[in-house]
């Protein structure tokens, strides 16, 4: 290893030969480093996981364009959207299809434990709006009082989801009503709910009677193939007369709810200030850690000062002292952090993943703050009069 | 230009503190040492050894009077100048001050590369031939705490030497060593600069190396109170 630094820094890497020389401080650096790491990833990870669970919804569905109430930041928030819209919409040349979609949230009471299900009731006629491979049973949503459950929600017994099929369904109560589980695909938990459920609009509208076929809660559209989206969006928004109404594609739909998520509701919000923490933390420990060596280091940094050693060597030794502790504290950090966020995803269903992105960022912000830390700690060397030596 | 002598300092005066606290330490030193010369600088604690010693080594500023330090004025240098200047000089410290967590050969090298653009290989050849020099040839993997008092300050001796320095400035090198390793540092300091044709300037209050020395010069109180030897 030290050959190697030899051969690419051109001069002994002392930063190196510096760090590894005490065994157990080294250790300890690299345990600060490591620390700091899972402190961002979690952070990360924690609001990385609720993006993901706000899109999460989304990718049950496959439409080009949403029309929703204004007041609908969320998919389950806000008005309802009158039909008739719909079919408004339906007169434009390049709209091929449209349904309403009906979304609200069914307490499964399991005696002492229950499961709040985000239900959506869709028109199982129109089986082009659910995605390719979400599930293939949705024609079993049009016998009534049939559901098809998300086989990961949070607090749903997986052999209990795995024994659910069209000739062996598993009925249960909920909102004072019969409901059969013929089928399940996989949706996951999130922060709105412990997982998700879909039916036929009609069985939803037996569930909550105060609710008409004529306003559901949002209208998806979908277009003929090679239509402009953008372009059939400002049509609509001239051929519908009601203008508090939000038009939009619906991937347009998508970010503008996980913006919604993260910058005006609580959790969002609380999450974006844990990672702004995690990081101020984390970069605290990464200025300890560096500073602290530094000063440790100070005589024989002013007896090289007295040779005629520059700034520029200090500066160099402290960067490969920052790339050093980066590289060799991200390791742990990142397996221990993968680690942490497999385990919270495992207890709360989140989708909490360490992500490429996750760990190119943290590692580069461990290097960059350590040698910025670094660098400001070699300031201290001014302070290092090689005179004193004497 | 080789006559001139490596340091020539004339109607030096140095003074520490500011405001009513300044006191003069350095009085109107005149002083010269020739290329190649061996001088031992005496004098009783808080005489002004090391004050000279640092103005000379350009780790301090000078103040007033001239100090002329291998034909360049150092006063009124700056910073860059000085620490430039001071590549061309070998400092040997009271305390070793070797690099812990390096090797004796480690340490030797860093002493090759403060001129920079000197290749790996031949630092490190260079660094084991001082370190041969030296007579610690089979030791020079050791690591500093690995290594005796009088073997550590023969590896500072080998740093110091080993770029070939204009001029070489040791402050007490023997005052941790015992009599007989002692004595082996300062023969080699003297026999090494002989051979180099290296001028050195050696600050000490320990008896037993005076008979070594071409002058010896004794300060008191800031002034130079006695030359002996051939100037």
């Amino acid at each position: 290893m030290t050959r190697l630094l030899q051969r690419l820094f051109g001069r002994l890497p002392i930063g190196w030969l510096q760090l590894t020389h005490k065994r157990g401080r080294f250790a300890a650096a690299l345990a600060g480093v490591a620390f700091a790491n899972v402190l961002v990833f979690v952070q990360l990870g924690l609001m990385n996981s609720m993006g993901a669970a706000t899109l999460k919804p989304y990718e049950f569905f496959q439409a080009d364009i949403m029309i929703s109430a204004g007041d609908a930041n969320a998919l389950s928030e806000g008005g309802n959207v009158a039909r008739q819209w719909m079919l408004q919409a339906l007169a434009d040349p390049d709209v091929a299809d449209g349904m309403g979609l009906f979304v609200s949230n069914v307490l499964w009471d399991r005696g002492g434990t229950s499961i709040s299900f985000t239900s959506f009731g869709i028109d199982p006629a129109h089986a082009g709006f659910v995605a390719p491979g979400l599930t293939d049973d949705q024609d079993l949503l049009q016998v009534p009082g049939a559901v098809i459950l998300d086989r990961l929600a949070r607090g749903l017994p997986p052999e209990e989801a795995a024994a659910i099929r069209p000739q062996t369904p598993l009925r249960f109560e909920a909102q004072g009503r019969t409901l059969t589980a013929m089928a399940t695909f996989a949706g996951g938990g999130g922060f709105g709910g412990d997982g998700f459920m879909l039916m036929s609009d009609q069985t939803f509208l037996s569930l909550f009677p105060a609710r008409t076929s004529a306003a559901p809660d949002h209208i998806l559209l979908r277009l003929r193939p090679g239509s402009d989206v953008a372009a059939t969006v400002t049509r609509l928004r001239g051929l519908i007369s009601d203008q508090s109404l939000r038009i939009r594609s619906f991937a347009d739909a998508a970010q503008e709810d996980l913006r919604y998520q993260q910058t005006q509701r609580p959790t969002g919000v609380i999450f974006g200030f844990g990672v702004l923490i995690g990081v101020l933390v984390g970069i605290v420990i990464v200025y300890q850690v560096l500073s602290a060596d530094v000063a440790d280091h100070l005589r024989e940094y002013a007896t090289f000062k007295a040779m005629g050693y520059g700034s520029r060597f200090f500066l160099g030794i402290v960067l490969e002292e920052a790339l050093v502790l980066g590289l060799f504290g991200f390791v742990p950090g990142v397996l221990i952090g993968t680690g942490i966020l497999m385990l919270m995803g495992a207890v709360t269903t989140l989708p909490l993943t360490m992500t490429p992105g996750m760990a190119v960022t943290v590692f580069l912000g461990t290097v960059v703050f350590s040698a910025l830390s670094g660098a400001i700690a070699t300031r201290r060397l001014a302070a290092a009069d090689p005179a004193d030596l004497f | 230009m080789s006559d001139d002598p490596a340091v020539d300092v004339r109607g030096l005066n140095h003074w520490f503190g500011t405001g009513d606290a300044r006191k003069q330490a350095m009085f109107d030193i005149d002083l010269r040492l020739p290329r190649g010369s061996f001088t031992v600088l005496m004098g009783p604690s808080g005489s002004g050894k090391t004050t000279l010693l640092t103005l000379i080594g350009c780790l301090r500023s000078v103040q007033e009077g001239s100090a002329r330090l291998l034909n360049q004025e150092l006063h009124g240098a700056g910073a860059e100048e000085l620490s430039h200047l001071r590549q061309r000089l070998g400092f040997i410290f009271q305390a070793h001050n070797l690099h812990e967590s390096l090797t004796a050969q480690q340490n030797v090298v860093m002493g090759v590369q403060v001129s920079g653009g000197i290749p790996d290989d031949v630092a490190q050849q260079a660094a084991a031939h001082a370190l041969g020099l030296v007579g610690l040839s089979d030791r020079i993997n050791y690591l500093p705490a690995n290594l005796s008092g009088g073997q550590k300050q023969r590896v500072a001796v080998a740093r110091a030497l080993v770029g070939n320095p204009a001029l070489v400035l040791a402050d007490e090198p023997t005052a941790a060593l015992d009599k007989d390793s002692a004595a082996d540092v300062v023969d080699l300091l003297k026999r090494m600069g002989a051979a180099r044709g290296t001028t050195t300037l050696l600050v000490t209050h320990d008896n037993r190396i005076l008979d070594r020395a071409d002058r010896i010069l004794t300060l008191e109180d800031g002034r130079i109170v006695s030359v002996s030897g051939q100037c």
